[in-house]
């Protein structure tokens, strides 16, 4: 059953040393605050989970935190590479990083197996692909009715799924709107879930029928953040921060550089910094 | 005299006239987005665009700098998970025509964005296949679009990310893909097609301007020429206008966010 609680409280209660977890959004809400409030608390030896790591994975290999990653494309949307990630996998900066590498469709499949508590996914993929010859986890089944080769990979399991949600509800209910990705999956597929929100109503009475809704008994904390997106973007609340993407490109792209902004902008703060920076950005979207 | 239109914009719209009224097309992001929306925006009016983040029928008035971005989801006539995209929409063999762009490819259309070098200790960590292995395998048919560099057009990739016509002739049958795959390659230079039998790319056309010579000398394999070579059409003044509209609306949109 969701309870509210303060961003520290939920992460030091729902994130252990050595634990698998996904900080999911697909571009659109990125659990950017509840990343950072994981990194101020130091957690150590994770697998990180995520069909598009983008900057806030890049921040978090780059703080030594991970052990492994589980992925199918590690880029800056729109910008280009992600820097710190790279110079992990290829100069073991400041660890080794192991990687299991799928495509979208492995991993989209992965977790919504997670989240139908099946032990694999099966799907039509990876046909003359190279990863099946890298990643072995990436397997072939046959087809029991028709003996059509499929592949199969592990369903996605995490001990705990982190998203960011434009609302909850008084009860601890969820609303996600606009691009929804891979999240319901990601929180139905996990242990525990922790779902940062722009801000809390009353209640969902007007919301459509259909809506991606959450309810309270599936995630197990609710944190208000607001612009706990950032830069990422809340469709309706405040559009992406382009800018702040490019920026990052020339932040880590040296390492000196990149301590220093994750001191300031994250090891000395807390996620209340998150409200000012999307005063620029409000409105649109 | 200034050339009326750059190779870039040449490449754009060439692309854009491979696209169809009735065509479902999965938008890559980048130099595709440009082609498909001019397309939309001149004489495919009607034709779906579908962008990996589970935008459906999307119509956006700028380019979005990535695929999730919120203009996709406020035009599309519906906005669906990213497990129910690829598997019902693209799995379930819904979409006409993938539309890729390549960071290396072959001259069977194999494409590499994973990595320059090894897998296991790579020159260059490039970001990987996202959605392009199984649109290469899914959809109809294949396009591709990029510029043409000696580092990108290779005679062998370094990975298979996603799968093309593999070393040519019936490989891609051969492994139970019944998908036609790269049907047509648009560069800066020219127009491509796959021979009929060996699935080598074959220079159609030229773009105005442009000679044998420099498109050899920006391939980094032996270049086939068509007997019947022809000459790319050059842009109408509506395709340039549309597209030059849509990339100041764009940059305006963009800059005014940064500010």
């Amino acid at each position: 059953m969701a309870k509210f609680q303060s961003l520290k409280d939920a992460v030091a209660e729902n994130l252990n040393d050595g634990d698998i977890v996904a900080f999911e959004g697909f571009t659109h809400l990125i659990p950017h605050a509840a990343a950072h409030e994981a990194i101020r608390q130091d957690r150590k030896n994770l697998t990180l989970v995520r069909m598009t790591p983008d900057v806030v994975y890049d921040q978090m290999i780059g703080m030594g935190m991970v052990d492994k990653i589980i992925f199918s494309y590690a880029g800056n949307p729109g910008v280009g590479l992600l820097r710190r990630m790279r110079d992990a996998i290829e100069n073991n900066w400041p660890k080794a990083l192991e990687i299991e590498e799928h495509s979208h469709a492995a991993m989209a499949n992965a977790y919504e197996a997670g989240a139908a508590g099946l032990p694999c996914a099966v799907f039509r993929g990876y046909k003359g692909a190279g990863l099946k010859d890298v990643n072995d986890n990436i397997r072939e089944i046959t087809c029991p009715f028709t003996g059509e080769k499929l592949a199969a990979v592990p369903s996605v399991r995490p001990d705990v799924t982190f998203i960011h949600a434009q609302k909850a509800n008084k009860r601890g209910d969820i609303l996600i709107e606009g691009i929804i990705g891979v999240q319901k999956e990601a929180v139905l597929a996990a242990k525990r879930a922790v779902v940062t929100v722009e801000e809390v109503v009353d209640d969902f009475e007007d919301v459509h029928v259909n809506a991606c809704i959450l309810p309270r008994w599936a995630v197990s904390s609710v944190c208000v953040v607001e612009g706990g997106a950032h830069p990422s973007y809340a469709h309706g609340y405040y559009v992406r921060d382009n800018a702040a993407y490019v920026e990052w490109d020339k932040i880590a792209s040296d390492r000196t550089l990149f301590r220093e902004w994750m001191q300031i902008n994250v090891l000395d703060v807390d996620e209340n910094i998150f409200v000012a920076r999307i005063n620029t950005l409000k409105g649109a979207a | 005299m200034d050339a009326p239109f750059t190779p870039d914009e040449m490449m754009t719209i060439a692309a854009s006239r491979a696209l169809g009224n009735d065509d479902i097309c999965f938008v890559g992001i980048g130099a595709p987005s440009a082609a498909c929306n001019v397309a939309r925006l001149t004489h495919a009016p009607d034709i779906t665009l579908i962008y990996e983040s589970g935008t459906i029928g999307t119509a956006p008035d700028i380019l979005p700098l990535s695929i999730g971005d919120g203009e996709l989801c406020d035009t599309a006539v519906t906005t669906v998970s990213v497990p129910e995209m690829f598997r019902y929409w693209l799995q379930g063999g819904r979409v006409s025509v993938g539309f890729l762009g390549a960071a290396q490819l072959d001259k069977f259309g194999n494409i590499n964005t994973t990595v320059i070098g090894d897998y296991n200790s790579p020159t260059i960590r490039l970001p990987g296949g996202g959605g392009a292995p199984e649109i290469a395998s899914s959809c109809g048919e294949i396009f591709i679009t990029m510029k043409q560099t000696l580092r990108g057009m290779v005679e062998a990739v370094d990975f298979f990310t996603s799968f093309g016509h593999g070393l040519g002739g019936s490989d891609r049958a051969d492994l139970g893909i019944s998908t036609k795959g790269p049907t047509l390659l648009i560069t800066d230079l020219a127009v491509w097609r796959p021979d009929p039998t060996t699935k080598e790319f074959v220079v159609q056309s030229l773009h105005p301007g442009v000679t044998q010579d420099m498109v050899q000398a920006t391939c980094g394999w032996v270049v086939r020429f068509a007997d019947d070579l022809s000459v790319t059409e050059v842009p109408t003044a509506l395709e340039l206008k549309t597209l030059r509209d849509l990339k100041a609306r764009t940059e305006a949109a963009h800059s005014g966010e940064a500010a």
